[in-house]
């Protein structure tokens, strides 16, 4: 006997059979009347965004698994209708005729099939999208001035466009715990929370810490970590970005600036070889936070706390500003002119077997590059290498490695390693106290990194010359001290460990240029601000790019380069390193950075989802 | 321009207005008629006026019982079309979570607009009735919290104001 039941399990079947029979490998859908050829077994959701299409949501992240408790993505579904010999149907003006399904589908949740017809815009869709938001700001608090996402939100966002700007709800909101700590660095508050589970959900599938969970039911739930546990993870600090409100605040940044406050820099994190791609959040010249960018290769949308914290000390705190010689053994200021002129004199009478250099791994490829180019073009050595630093309590499964240089292979590849003739850093230490190596370069490291003898080697030497970007050990030694830009400071490019050369641009401006002239980027009151105007009192450090300083000390020994921006020096760079050839900045931009030896043939460039960023000024 | 050679001033005047002494007469005797209308103009600073509730004075900031309403949310800030406002936010443990813990308005700078009170979602910045400003120097012009907390009492006028018709 027939029943709907049966009809049913029928349908279904014989979908499936289409399924197996391979017709429907590539669906036709229609989204808002666009004809889209989708990938089976993916969400109506992704299907759209793979087209450019977004639709409206907040639990639905591409790097969780579905929820689908929002309710946002509701959108129409339904088929080209059919006649009863089978035939499709046209109105009288030639438009299918669509049979939908009477109710609305979520589309995060709802896989695409062939045939499919999708509606996002119709009246019927934004009423039932402007329906949900309504219901989702029933028991949000109406405290966006106090609340750090504001101005990044995705609720404001959406209450933008999907609210009447007035609530019908007249009752007392619901009251819940507020300004709870989850772990070290998340600070939970309940009020604001529109329970959609990212954060549960990115506990379990990417943090792997599986630590948080909804408690209580209703207008009541809230979310708890488990008693006893608390979000300690290592990315912990990632629920702060995917949350579409404000309920997830970092501890660490907490009231510091309004978003629109900040300028925000496209930039790499210097923490470990992943090179995760980074956006630096700067005020008044000084870097108050960073963020994750999005880019599939390297980072995807993560990157861990320890990333994350670390790069406003190291902008900020125990830098060098302003050249220093030693005179009578005492570090003493000096301009640039005399500290360069003191370097070449005291590398003038010296052969080049008597000189050593030493790069960094924390340096960019165009200053290690124009090191190198110093080294073996101007003073003749082949003594030169660069220091390792590896630290096998850092990697892990998801993001970290054990080398905390961002990059090493950079520094390998433009040619920072001894000659055959010449002696690397593991000898470096002997050679210094053998009195064979007169003058020692160092750029941009810390010897005692290396190792204690190198460090107390280095003390001897007749000329330790030092680029720095801290006030080190190395660079209390020197005897020439020539402060560097720290990579915040500096237009440049890192090589990660898998071999991909990604650009940084400048956050933060040095002492000899301003914001505008640098091509930095400028907030607000960046751009408006006078120069006596007490925000751009900032701290401006009298420091210069690394591969300039090295320049200069080139042309103080007669040989001039024709460098005036990184960017000529890095295509110095792709044209005399092989593995560089065909590079340039625009097409590290283009393609969110290029593998050594692989720039003719980058990968295809996928669609980018960010879930909500700070909207330009 | 081409110059002008018709329709001119002198062209204009009448007989009588040519004559030019009963012109003369006719002005005296309006100077004479004001001298017994009631004067608009005062005594200042021995005799001070007081605006109504809708004058745009200097700027200030609300101060309640239990200490400012501001929550240092930087609309104002934002909003202003001088760059005169300066906000930095710190943490408080009371319920409303933060406060201004700088706020500086470049009195030099203010244009008086009133943009900064309508945004206000607390309001906690209001014009006032002051419209006495003297510095004698650049710094003396940027008032701080100390000079822009005004106890609520003394602000009524506006806040009714700002009740009524915004």
């Amino acid at each position: 006997m027939e029943t709907p039941n049966s009809r049913m399990f029928a349908r279904l079947t014989d979908a499936r059979g289409r399924l197996e029979t391979g017709r429907t490998d590539m669906p036709q859908i229609i989204i808002d009347g666009r004809s889209i050829e989708a990938t089976q077994g993916k969400t109506i959701i992704e299907a759209a965004l793979d087209s450019g299409i977004t639709i409206p949501h907040f639990c639905w992240h591409p790097a969780l698994s579905v929820a689908g408790n929002c309710r946002m993505c509701l959108v129409n579904v339904g088929s080209h209708k059919k006649d009863t010999d089978g035939s499709l149907m046209y109105a009288a003006d030639g438009t299918p005729i669509v049979s939908w399904i009477p109710k609305m589908q979520i589309a995060c949740a709802t896989p695409v099939a062939d045939g499919m017809i999708v509606d996002t815009t119709s009246e019927k869709t934004v009423l039932a999208q402007n329906a949900v938001m309504e219901f989702l700001l029933v028991n949000h608090p109406l405290d966006c001035p106090i609340c750090d996402e504001a101005g990044q939100c995705k609720l404001q966002e959406y209450a933008f466009l999907h609210s009447k700007g007035q609530s019908r709800f007249d009752e007392e909101k619901v009251h819940k715990e507020k300004r709870v700590e989850l772990g070290p660095n998340v600070m939970f508050d309940g009020e604001r929370c529109i329970s959609c589970s990212r954060c549960i959900r990115f506990a379990d599938e990417v943090a792997k810490q599986p630590v948080l969970s909804f408690v209580q039911r209703g207008d009541k739930v809230t979310i708890r970590t488990f008693p006893g546990t608390q979000f300690d993870s290592q990315y912990s600090m990632n629920v702060i970005d995917i949350c579409p409100v404000g309920a997830l605040t970092s501890i660490d940044f907490r009231f510091k600036a309004r978003v629109w406050e900040m300028s925000f820099t496209d930039s790499v994190c210097p923490g470990c070889a992943r090179g995760c791609n980074i956006k630096i959040g700067v005020m008044d010249n000084s870097v108050l936070r960073t963020e994750p960018r999005t880019n599939m290769h390297v980072n995807s949308y993560w990157m861990c706390d320890h990333g994350r914290l670390m790069a406003p000390s190291i902008v900020n705190e125990d830098r060098l500003s302003g050249p220093m010689i030693r005179s009578n053994g005492v570090l003493t200021a000096s301009t640039w002119e005399e500290a360069i002129s003191a370097v070449a004199d005291s590398l003038k009478g010296l052969k080049g077997s008597q000189i050593a250099v030493i790069g960094s791994a924390h340096a960019s490829n165009e200053d290690n590059y124009a090191l190198a180019r110093l080294a073996s073009d101007v003073l003749q050595t082949s003594n030169l290498d660069y220091v390792k630093h590896n630290d096998h309590s850092f990697g892990d499964e998801v993001l970290r490695v054990n080398d905390v240089s961002p990059n090493a292979i950079g520094a390998h590849s433009v040619g920072l390693t001894p000659k055959s003739d010449g002696h690397g850093i593991d000898h470096m230490a002997d050679r210094i106290l053998r009195g064979d190596v007169k003058a020692l370069i160092v750029m941009g490291e810390d010897l005692g990194s290396h190792s204690v003898a190198l460090a107390e080697a280095a003390a001897t030497v007749d000329t330790l010359i030092v680029l720095g970007t801290h006030n080190s050990v190395t660079a209390k030694q020197a005897n020439i001290l020539l402060p560097m830009n720290s990579w915040a400071e500096s237009e440049g490019t890192f090589t990660n460990m898998l071999h991909r050369v990604q650009r940084f641009e400048a956050a933060v401006t040095t002492a000899d240029t301003s914001r505008s002239m640098a091509q930095n980027k400028m907030s607000r009151w960046d751009k408006f601000g006078a120069p006596n105007d007490r925000w751009m009192q900032g701290v401006r450090r009298d420091c210069r790019l690394g591969w300039r300083i090295v320049a200069q000390v080139a042309s103080a020994l007669g040989v001039n380069w024709p460098y005036t921006s990184s960017s000529e020096v890095f295509q110095d760079l792709a044209k005399n390193v092989g593995a560089f050839s065909g590079m340039s900045y625009a097409l590290l931009d283009a393609h969110q950075g290029l593998v050594l030896g692989k720039a003719s043939s980058p990968e295809p460039a996928g669609v980018v989802y960010e879930s909500h960023v700070m909207k330009p000024q | 321009m081409a110059n002008i050679t018709s329709n001119t001033e002198s062209q204009r005047l009448n007989f009588w207005e040519k004559l030019y002494l009963p012109e003369i007469a006719r002005g005296l005797s309006l100077t004479l008629r004001q001298m017994f209308k009631p004067t608009f103009t005062r005594r200042y600073p021995e005799e001070r006026w007081n605006p109504e509730g809708s004058y745009r004075g200097r700027p200030v900031l609300v101060l309640e019982e239990d200490g400012e309403r501001c929550v240092a949310c930087g609309l104002c800030s934002r909003v202003c079309p001088a760059l005169a406002i300066e906000v930095r936010a710190a943490e408080t443990q009371d319920d409303k979570e933060r406060y201004p813990e700088k706020f500086e308005i470049n009195m030099l700078r203010c244009i008086y607009c009133g943009f900064c009170e309508e945004v206000c979602p607390e309001e906690a910045i209001v014009m006032s009735k002051d419209y006495e400003l003297v510095f004698g120097s650049q710094e003396e012009g940027i008032f701080g919290k100390d000079k822009l907390l005004v106890p609520v009492a003394q602000l009524q006028d506006r806040l009714e104001f700002l009740r009524q018709w915004r």
